[in-house]
């Protein structure tokens, strides 16, 4: 998209310190203590995945600028692409095999962003597109989850071997494990209570520290939360997104717990477990996809977190969360139309404020 | 006090550090100044003075012309050179009527020039009078007539008078040294103002990065209990008059209308200081305080400048360029406007003269918009930008005023902090612009219609009168002749008849 701009030039004659670069890459900084925990809890693997996913999603977004005839420079090196390609390969199973990665960066890419127009102009998030699209064609590769085995580890595989199970060859002996959410979801439709599912708060100790099965890098429910408080900190994102969906949850939750302790985990379950705090931090504040007022956030974070609830217990997947933010991306134009900020001088509706004691003497 | 919050705004680095500790001093008189005769809101002033006339400072060389206007005095004495065309104080450089002045270097104040002994025994009419006289304008850049201002009594009930010397914009620091080192001058301004508005209410607003302002100040207005100084947050635009009453009051301004409105005028504190000078030793407003800053700026300063200096006059005095700045900007550099040349007079409004280097400037080429929202928080006016310059960008003008571009006070926050560093502002002026073009030329189609309508009655009306002659005369031809042939060849005729005659009028 070229920008044209009319007229003379105009102030300010200064800027803040900020680029699109910059607020990429300091989302970057701020996933890169889980995704770090996520390359030593899965090893090999997981790196190798991490990198087909990225390298191919930059690869894609370069084709896609040349085929478009836009300039490569200032659209490669604004980290769109690569952030894009990350937040994909966090999201996915760590043991997936390389082309999991790189099919899913090609449409994150190549179908959910620049068919769109490019930069700016997608209107569902790119890798949440990339992780319902895989999940729904290889169903297999997108839930074989394994226990962590930390980087050198006794168990741990080796490089090659790690190589090995990256290019999807059998041989190595992992101790495949289900995620938390799918756990509890299939002994629970095995007539099961929560009690004996959970007999202790031990999950919760293992969900918020990060050693449990999971994707690659949202295991560890604390370094998530850590990220999204440095983003809150630099302002790269405001609070509204994230408590809004995190509340909307944790209430949800907290509710269907009281009417029905056995069948109904309670909101710490809710919010530690599979991709919640991710989501809430680092996708569903994603700029473009979501409404640009606070009070249309608010709508949008709650509507997420109420959809991956719903989800997650009464719908076929055990997780939810990427289909409640496409849901909820779909509705972003309907509520940036309809929710707007109050204008200065104006009341909700439009019209001047008129006040009873309005200072000018009609004659 | 009691502060309101504002929405929105931003905290742009101030760069006051430039130039804050620099005490105003006076400009030398330049070889040549060039008073433009529009310096103000309204029509131009009129010219009366000739050329080669001598007159001494203070002198009135142009007359104030309508309900909104202001008289322009001599800024030294010497001679007229002429009264002719120059380039203005403006970006477009078009030139303005301006008044020649070479001083003759005596800087001799005019004899007539005279003080009130006690403004305050003054009737409020006098005083507005007295300020109209004097050539007063809102000297925070804006240059509305005050003496308008002052009179607003006759129509709104005032209870407040609030002064903006909050001085947002980074760089300035010319109303922070003036309340510094004449803040008795500008308090006695202050309760003329109030005494000519009939208030019981002062609010002096100083933003907290000026802390010795806001000391000297609050030891001025001890004199006067009614007088409050309220320590404002360091946030661009406080300034802004809508939001400055806002913080204040906690009121709202309603949209389109005036301060009025809900009771209070806001002034700058360098135009209460002109009123003082005004009222108590009589002089007219022919200097003012100007900064000039700015990275490429060798020594940056706050001069006191005689109006009709030109620019260059200034750089000289500060010691020239360290670098060749990118921007030469007048004001502030949030909402200042670019200067054509260095030629240009100084004028009652220019509170800054900046030179701006690459690095300041930061300008970059704009990407997409990421719809971060960054501009929605930013925006004190409550409105969606990034929307707004979509519309105008797809040339949905009304689109883009339905969202509220014509309550978009200009004042480039949205602009200053977009990472996409989109020009957001250069839309909303092309939008407004083109807007208020299309107003004119709707009216001028308004207008060519009623003409055109106009002009078909006419034609119709002359047409009905000749068909009706025509029917006459054949009405007349048939009693006479009384022959059945003739209606026929008659009826073929009437067309034929009256078409050379459609077309002549055509
Ligand atoms: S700040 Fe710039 S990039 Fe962000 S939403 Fe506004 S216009 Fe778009
Ligand atoms: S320039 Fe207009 S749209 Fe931008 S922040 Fe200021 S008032 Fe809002």
């Amino acid at each position: 998209m070229q920008i044209e701009t009319p007229a003379a030039l105009a102030g300010p004659y200064a800027h803040a310190r900020t680029s699109i670069q910059r607020t990429m890459g300091l989302v970057m900084l701020a996933l890169l203590p889980a995704t770090l925990f996520g390359f030593w809890q899965f090893g090999w693997p997981a790196i190798f995945l991490f990198f087909a996913t990225l390298s191919t999603a930059v690869l894609a977004e370069a084709a896609c600028l040349r085929i478009a005839g836009k300039p490569q420079r200032p659209y490669l090196l604004d980290g769109s692409a690569l952030l894009a390609g990350w937040i994909l390969a966090v999201s996915l199973p760590p043991w997936a095999p390389w082309w999991i990665g790189a099919v899913g960066a090609l449409l994150a890419i190549v179908v959910a962003k620049q068919v769109f127009g490019g930069l700016g102009q997608n209107l569902f998030n790119p890798a949440m597109v990339a992780r319902v699209a895989l999940l729904i064609s290889f169903p297999l590769e997108m839930t074989n989850y394994v226990q962590p085995m930390p980087l050198f580890s006794a168990d741990a595989p080796g490089f090659l071997q790690s190589v090995g199970i990256s290019l999807g060859q059998p041989g190595f002996d992992a101790v495949s494990g289900a995620t938390l959410l799918s756990h509890v979801r299939t002994e629970l439709s095995q007539g099961l209570t929560l009690s004996e599912i959970l007999p202790d708060m031990g999950y919760l100790f293992s969900g918020a520290v990060g050693t449990i099965a999971g994707s690659m890098g949202e295991t560890s429910a604390l370094l998530i939360l850590l990220g999204g408080l440095f983003l809150l900190a630099k302002r790269v994102i405001t609070w509204h997104t994230p408590v809004a969906m995190i509340g909307s949850l944790a209430i949800l939750a907290t509710l269907m717990n009281l009417y029905d302790p056995e069948h109904y985990a309670g909101a710490l379950y809710h919010i530690v477990s599979g991709a919640t705090l991710l989501v809430a931090f680092f996708i569903a504040t994603d700029p473009v996809t979501s409404p640009v007022s606070k009070m249309g956030q608010i709508i949008f974070g709650a509507g997420c977190g109420v959809l991956v609830y719903v989800i997650r217990t009464w719908a076929g997947y055990p997780e939810g969360v990427a289909f409640a933010i496409l849901l909820m991306n779909a509705c972003t134009p309907m509520i940036d139309h309809y929710i707007r900020p109050r204008v200065y001088g104006r009341d909700r509706r439009g019209t001047p404020i008129e006040y009873a004691d309005n200072a000018e003497m009609r004659k | 006090m009691k502060l309101f919050k504002i929405r929105g705004g931003v905290h742009p680095h101030d760069n006051k550090h430039l130039a804050a500790e620099q005490a105003i001093e006076d400009l030398p008189m330049p070889a040549l100044l060039h008073i433009p005769l529009q310096q103000h809101i309204g029509a131009p002033a009129k010219p009366a003075v000739r050329r080669g006339q001598r007159v001494a400072k203070g002198d009135l060389l142009a007359l104030s012309q309508g309900a909104i206007s202001a008289p322009v005095h001599a800024p030294t004495s010497g001679r007229v050179m002429g009264v002719g065309s120059y380039p203005a104080h403006h970006a477009s450089g078009l030139s303005v009527r301006t008044v020649t002045l070479m001083p003759d270097g005596e800087d001799r104040w005019s004899d007539e020039i005279q003080g009130v002994p006690d403004p305050f025994a003054l009737s409020p009419e006098e005083i507005s009078a007295r300020v109209a006289a004097a050539g007063i304008v809102g000297m925070g850049g804006a240059t509305f007539p005050s003496a308008v201002k002052l009179n607003l009594r006759t129509r709104y009930r005032l209870h407040t008078l609030v002064i903006n010397g909050a001085e947002c914009e980074p760089y300035l620091t010319c109303d922070d040294r003036l309340m510094r080192e004449q803040a008795d001058a500008v308090v006695d301004g202050i309760r003329i103002m109030a005494h000519a508005l009939g208030v019981e209410r002062i609010v002096i607003g100083i933003e907290n990065n000026k802390p010795e302002a806001q000391a000297a100040m609050a030891v001025a207005a001890s004199v006067d209990p009614r007088i409050r100084i309220a320590r404002l947050p360091t946030r661009y635009p406080m300034g802004s008059e809508k939001h400055l009453v806002q913080a204040l009051t906690g009121r709202e301004t309603p949209a389109r209308g005036l301060t009025a409105d809900i009771g209070v005028v806001v002034h700058n504190g360098a135009t209460a200081f002109a009123v003082h000078e005004a009222l108590r030793f009589g002089r007219p407003l022919v200097s003012r305080v100007v900064t000039v800053s700015g990275a490429a700026i060798s020594r940056p300063r706050n001069l006191r400048v005689p109006l009709g200096a030109r620019v260059q006059d200034l750089l000289d005095y500060c010691g020239g360029f360290t670098e060749e700045p990118t921007e030469l900007i007048s004001g502030g550099p949030m909402m200042g406007q670019p200067l054509p040349s260095t030629r240009v007079p100084m004028v009652k409004g220019s509170n800054g003269v900046l030179a701006l280097t690459a690095a300041e400037v930061a300008r970059h080429e704009p990407m997409p918009c990421i719809r971060c929202a960054t501009c929605v928080q930013a925006c004190p006016c409550g409105l969606v930008p990034l929307d707004m310059a979509a519309h105008t960008r797809a040339g949905d003008l009304e689109g883009a005023v339905s969202l509220g571009l014509m309550d978009c006070i200009g004042c480039g926050s949205c602009a200053y902090v977009c990472p996409a560093h989109i020009p957001l502002v250069q839309f909303f002026n092309y939008a407004k612009g083109e807007m208020a073009a299309r107003g004119r030329t709707k009216q001028k189609l308004t207008e060519t219609k009623r003409l055109a309508e106009q002009r078909a009655a006419r034609m119709e009306a002359i047409k009905q009168a000749k068909r009706e002659a025509m029917a006459k005369r054949k009405r007349e031809a048939a009693a006479q002749k009384a022959t059945p042939a003739s209606t026929k060849v008659s009826g073929v005729e009437l067309p034929a008849a009256e078409q050379p005659a459609a077309a002549a009028e055509a």
